[in-house]
Order: C-alpha cells, then sequence, then structure tokens
C-alpha cells in the first residue's frame, strides 16, 4: 500500500515536470503549428542559468531556489522569445522550415552546452529540505514531488487564468482556432507568437531547475531527454490542448512508475505502448479537437 | 512608401474608396485570380458576382493580403498591395469572410472583443449602438459559445465584428450563403443599414439581394473581370444574367421562394426579381 502511494504521488510530481514542458510545446504547436525541438534547450539552458543564480547567493539555501527558480524561468523565456524572434518569424508560415530550424537549434544549442558545461552531469548542492522526505500514509516521499506537483499546478492555473482573462489570452485561443481570421480583424499575431514562445520558455526553464533538484544534477541533455517524454505527452493529450496535456502528463508519468516498479523497468515501453494505443484510437489525442 | 491621411487631401466623394489594378493571385502555386481590375465607389454598394468558383472569394482574399497576390490595390489613395493583412484591416478594412469564420469556441461577447480595434478607424461608441440596435440578438447571447449558434446568428457575429469599427469599406462575402429566407432578408436589412455609413463590397449569388441592394455590379468569370456596370442595367436583362451567373431569375436554387411566373410573361428579370424579394420580405 505505502508502495503504491509512493509511486502515485512520485508519478504525479514527474508529470508535474513533463507538464511545464509539454504545456509549452502544446501552446506553441497549437497556435503556430510548429513542433518546438528546441525546447528542451530552454529547460537545459534554465537548469544551468537557476543554479549559477542560486549558487552566488548560497546553493541549498531558500532564497538560493527561489532565485533560481526566477532565473531559470526568465532564461528559458528570454531563450525562447529570441529563438522565435530571430528564427522562426523570418520563415513565418513556412511549418516545415521551422521545424527543421528547432532541430537544428536544438543539436547545436546541446554541442554548445557540452562545451561550455562539459558532457557529464554534474551534482548540485541541494536544498536540506528538498533532499529530504515527508511521511504520508505510510510512505516516504521525496519532497521534490510536493515542489513539482505545486509548480506545475501554479503554472497550469496562472497559464489557464491568463488565457482566460487577457487580450492576449483571447487573441492565441482565437489564433489556435483560426489565425487567419485573426489577422482579417486587424491582430498582428505575431507578437502572440513570440509571447507563446516565451511563456512556453520560462514554464521549460522552471522545469530545468525543478528537474535538477529532483535529479540532483544538471547535464547538457538533460532536456533532450525530458522532452521525448513531453512530446509524448503532448501527442496523447492532444496536440495544441493544454488540458489534454495536463492530464497526460500525469496519466503517463504516473503509468511510467508503476510499469518500472511493478512490472520490470518496463516503464518507457509502456509510454510507447500508450502512445501507439492512443494514436490508433483517438489520433487527436485524448482532448484534441477532431479535424 | 505610401501618403498619409488622403482623405484631406483628396475631395469628398470624388475617387473609389478602393482601387483594384491588375490583380492577381494565387492558391497553393494555382493562379486563380487574373490580371483583375476594378473600383468601388465611396458610397454605396458594389457587387461582386459570377458563378461559383470563379475567385470572387479569391479576389477578396488577395484584396485583403490573405492570398499570395501581385498588382495594385489602392485603399483611399494609399497603395495597401505590399502591406500584411492587419496593417490594411487597420486602415479601415472591415472583412465578413465566406462562412462566416466566427470562433466557435469563444464566446460572442469575445469574438466581438477581440474585434475592437483602437485608432483612427477603430471602434467608437457610435458603432457598438449600431450594432446593438441591429442585433439585439447578439446582446442576449453574449455568454453563448458562437460555435452553438445557428448560421445566421453566425452571420450576425460576423458582420457585428466589422460594423462595431469606423471602417472605410467593408468586403462581404456571401453573407446570406445558406441561411433560410427570412433570415436572408434579416441579413439584407442589415447590410442596407451598414450600407448608408460605409460603402461596401459584396459577394452575393442571391439575385433578391443583390437587386435590393447593389447599386453597381463587377461580373468575374474565369479569374477575370468580364463586365462592369450599374446594377439595373444587369438585373434588367435575363440574357446577361444566364449568361454572367448562370442562372434564371425565376429558379433560383436554395435562396428564396421561386419567382411565379417568369419571362413567358413577358416581364423583365428586374421585376421579377422585385416579386420575389417582396415575397420573402412578406413572410416576416
Ligand atoms: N484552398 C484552396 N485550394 C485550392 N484551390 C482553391 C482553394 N480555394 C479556392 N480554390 C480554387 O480557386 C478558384 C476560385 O475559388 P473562389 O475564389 O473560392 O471562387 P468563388 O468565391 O467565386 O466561388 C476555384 O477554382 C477553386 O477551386
Ligand atoms: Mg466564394
Amino acid at each position: 500500500m505505502s508502495t503504491l502511494i509512493l509511486l502515485l504521488v512520485t508519478g504525479v510530481g514527474l508529470g508535474g515536470l513533463y507538464f511545464l514542458v509539454a504545456s509549452g510545446l502544446s501552446l506553441i504547436y497549437g497556435l503556430m503549428g510548429v513542433l518546438n525541438f528546441a525546447h528542451g534547450s530552454f529547460l537545459t539552458l534554465g537548469a544551468f542559468a537557476g543554479l549559477a543564480a542560486a549558487g552566488a547567493v548560497g546553493a541549498g539555501t531558500w532564497g538560493g531556489l527561489l532565485l533560481g527558480l526566477l532565473v531559470g524561468a526568465l532564461t528559458g523565456a528570454a531563450a525562447a522569445a529570441l529563438t522565435e524572434l530571430g528564427l522562426i518569424r523570418p520563415l513565418y508560415n513556412r511549418h516545415i522550415e521551422q521545424v527543421l530550424v528547432t532541430v537544428g537549434l536544438s543539436l547545436a544549442t546541446v554541442a554548445l552546452f557540452e562545451g561550455i558545461w562539459g558532457p557529464n552531469p554534474r551534482n548540485i548542492t541541494g536544498n536540506a529540505w528538498l533532499s529530504d522526505t515527508t511521511e504520508l500514509l505510510g510512505a516516504r516521499i521525496p519532497n521534490t514531488a510536493f515542489l513539482n506537483i505545486l509548480a506545475a499546478a501554479l503554472v497550469l492555473g496562472g497559464i489557464v487564468a491568463f488565457l482566460r482573462y487577457t487580450r492576449y489570452g483571447l487573441i492565441i485561443r482565437a489564433g489556435v482556432e483560426n489565425r487567419s481570421m485573426v489577422t482579417a480583424l486587424g491582430i498582428d499575431v505575431r507578437k502572440a507568437f513570440t509571447l507563446v514562445f516565451a511563456v512556453g520558455g520560462a514554464a521549460a526553464g522552471l522545469g530545468g531547475v525543478l528537474a535538477a533538484q529532483s535529479l540532483n544534477y544538471v547535464s547538457p541533455h538533460m532536456g533532450a531527454s525530458l522532452l521525448i517524454f513531453a512530446f509524448i505527452v503532448t501527442v496523447i493529450g492532444g496536440m495544441g490542448s493544454l488540458t489534454g496535456a495536463a492530464v497526460a502528463s500525469v496519466v503517463v508519468a504516473v503509468l511510467q512508475q508503476l510499469a518500472n516498479s511493478y512490472l520490470n523497468n518496463s516503464g518507457d515501453l509502456i509510454v510507447v505502448l500508450l502512445l501507439a494505443l492512443v494514436l490508433l484510437v483517438r489520433p487527436s489525442g485524448l482532448m484534441g479537437r477532431t479535424a | 512608401m505610401s501618403e498619409h491621411s488622403p482623405r484631406l487631401d483628396r475631395p469628398q466623394e470624388a475617387g473609389p474608396v478602393l482601387s483594384v489594378r491588375g490583380l492577381s493571385a494565387r492558391i497553393a502555386g494555382q493562379q486563380v485570380v487574373h490580371d483583375v481590375s476594378f473600383d468601388v465607389a465611396a458610397t454605396g454598394v458594389t457587387a461582386l458576382l459570377g458563378r461559383n468558383g470563379v475567385g470572387k472569394t479569391s479576389t477578396l482574399k488577395a484584396v485583403m493580403g490573405l492570398i499570395e497576390r501581385s498588382g495594385e490595390v489602392v485603399l483611399d489613395g494609399a497603395r495597401v498591395d505590399a502591406e500584411r493583412t492587419e496593417r490594411i484591416v487597420c486602415r479601415g478594412v472591415g472583412y465578413v469572410p465566406e462562412d462566416r469564420e466566427v470562433f466557435a469556441g469563444l464566446t460572442v461577447a469575445e469574438n466581438l472583443r477581440l474585434a475592437e480595434r483602437v485608432g483612427d478607424h477603430g471602434t467608437s461608441p457610435a458603432r457598438k449602438r449600431l450594432v446593438a440596435d441591429l442585433f439585439p440578438d447578439l446582446t442576449q447571447r453574449a455568454q453563448q459559445r458562437a460555435g452553438t449558434l445557428s448560421g445566421g446568428q453566425q452571420q450576425m457575429v460576423s458582420l457585428a465584428r466589422a460594423l462595431l469599427n469606423e471602417n472605410r469599406i467593408l468586403l462581404v462575402d456571401e453573407p446570406t450563403k445558406g441561411l433560410a429566407p427570412r433570415i436572408v432578408s434579416e441579413v439584407a436589412d442589415a447590410l442596407a443599414a451598414a450600407a448608408r455609413t460605409v460603402p461596401i463590397l459584396l459577394v452575393e449569388q442571391n439575385l433578391q439581394v443583390i437587386d435590393r441592394l447593389a447599386d453597381r455590379v463587377v461580373v468575374i468569370d474565369a479569374g477575370r473581370v468580364v463586365h462592369t456596370g450599374p446594377a439595373r442595367e444587369l438585373l434588367d436583362d435575363q440574357a446577361m444574367i444566364q449568361r454572367f451567373l448562370g442562372v434564371h431569375a425565376e429558379n433560383e436554387p436554395a435562396h428564396g421562394e421561386p419567382v411565379p411566373g417568369a419571362a413567358a410573361h413577358g416581364k423583365g428579370a428586374h421585376d421579377q426579381v422585385r416579386e420575389a424579394a417582396t415575397i420573402a420580405e412578406g413572410g416576416e
């Protein structure tokens, strides 16, 4: 029983990390029709920058952690906005070229990160409380799981409120439905593109700092490995659906944890099988629009 | 690049509000508009006519910069053919696309809020009142998702989005397509009211609606302009209607009531259209 609780809570925590990456992927794809392969690089860059900032005021302190999260998010946002302005915008409406450019950027940045920080993972000095566990219904849950869940919930709530209550949120919701009609109402939809990239990059950068806390290391490859699952989550949830991404994040991560524990470490296999099943039965994903 | 505030430099009522010269456009590499030229006068309704698939919608989209195009588009004396769609719109062009294109997942209020613009040709209190007066239904249904509205109500939303702003011109594409006769005349009423405040370039298939609203016509065939003139001249000439639009005035499908009697009674198409329009509106 306590093992099951442990798996469920850590599963949801891992789902939180997936969602921080998948939310941006989903928003970007929904509005712009672009699969952003560079999204993992925003995460990695956010992680390195956030941890450097944390180290500057005291690695392992609460102040360091908070500053690290903030800097990670801002770095991810800045990197993403620059990517959109510099590489995506000049290729306006040329989706294949846009996707290829993000693939190129992801390969180039990983090489760059390896050049700067070395190819191997570096251990980090974690916050003492985060390295500890809390007992819940007999299970000893790593505290990072709670932080991940909290952060993902706040990001989900924040994005939903932004989409629902702001003018740009309205433009983004409309643009996901019918982008050319948004321009035909006199709205420069390109600003919304940059904004969506920045919001997605901020969530990814935040996810990078949190992932480093959970893993206890940073590495130039952490973005790429999380990105794979985030893509799977985005497809299962329904490309472009934020709620779909949230639900699928939790489903995928919990299933993965359970299978890893009870079915001979077959978590990754089970996730891929789930992806295949969803694609066969509901090609548009759990909450994707059927079109 | 372009002259600013051209309206001040020009005497009122003088030139056309929109001039299209040698406009060509392509969709997916295929040319669908061929060297089209026409003017839209600064008042009243200019109807852009032609059979299905001749390029009317594509012409409007090309003017709006929504598809790849070449040629001159002059709005209020300024070249706009190199501008992006949203810039053209902000110069005062209201676009009511074919098939309404409301945002189905957004509420009526959100659809309208999205369409509100700021600036010279933007939303004004007077315009908001006009929209509220013309479409009281929309105020009632403000919180309803646009996707759950009937076709007629969606058309009202689409028209309202354009009418909220102080536009210099409206481009309206088949606003009565697929609507029941009673709704057709409601839409025509709204367009007639709008036409008193802003010039309209109207694509329309329904001859009764054309007869009621249009002052001038531009006829397209196979992506080229084949006729330009007063609306009356076309509507009074059964042979021209048949040749350009491929319909007999008396048996227009889908729209309105069929007209009783026909050319056999020696009436001009225009009179028949008159009758049909009366019948359609008499049902109110
Ligand atoms: N999305 C599209 N893809 C390919 N061809 C198109 C598309 N839209 C229109 N066309 C073609 O362009 C031509 C003109 O279409 P359109 O402008 O819609 O005509 P109309 O509005 O006069 O009915 C037609 O031959 C049509 O088949
Ligand atoms: Mg058409």
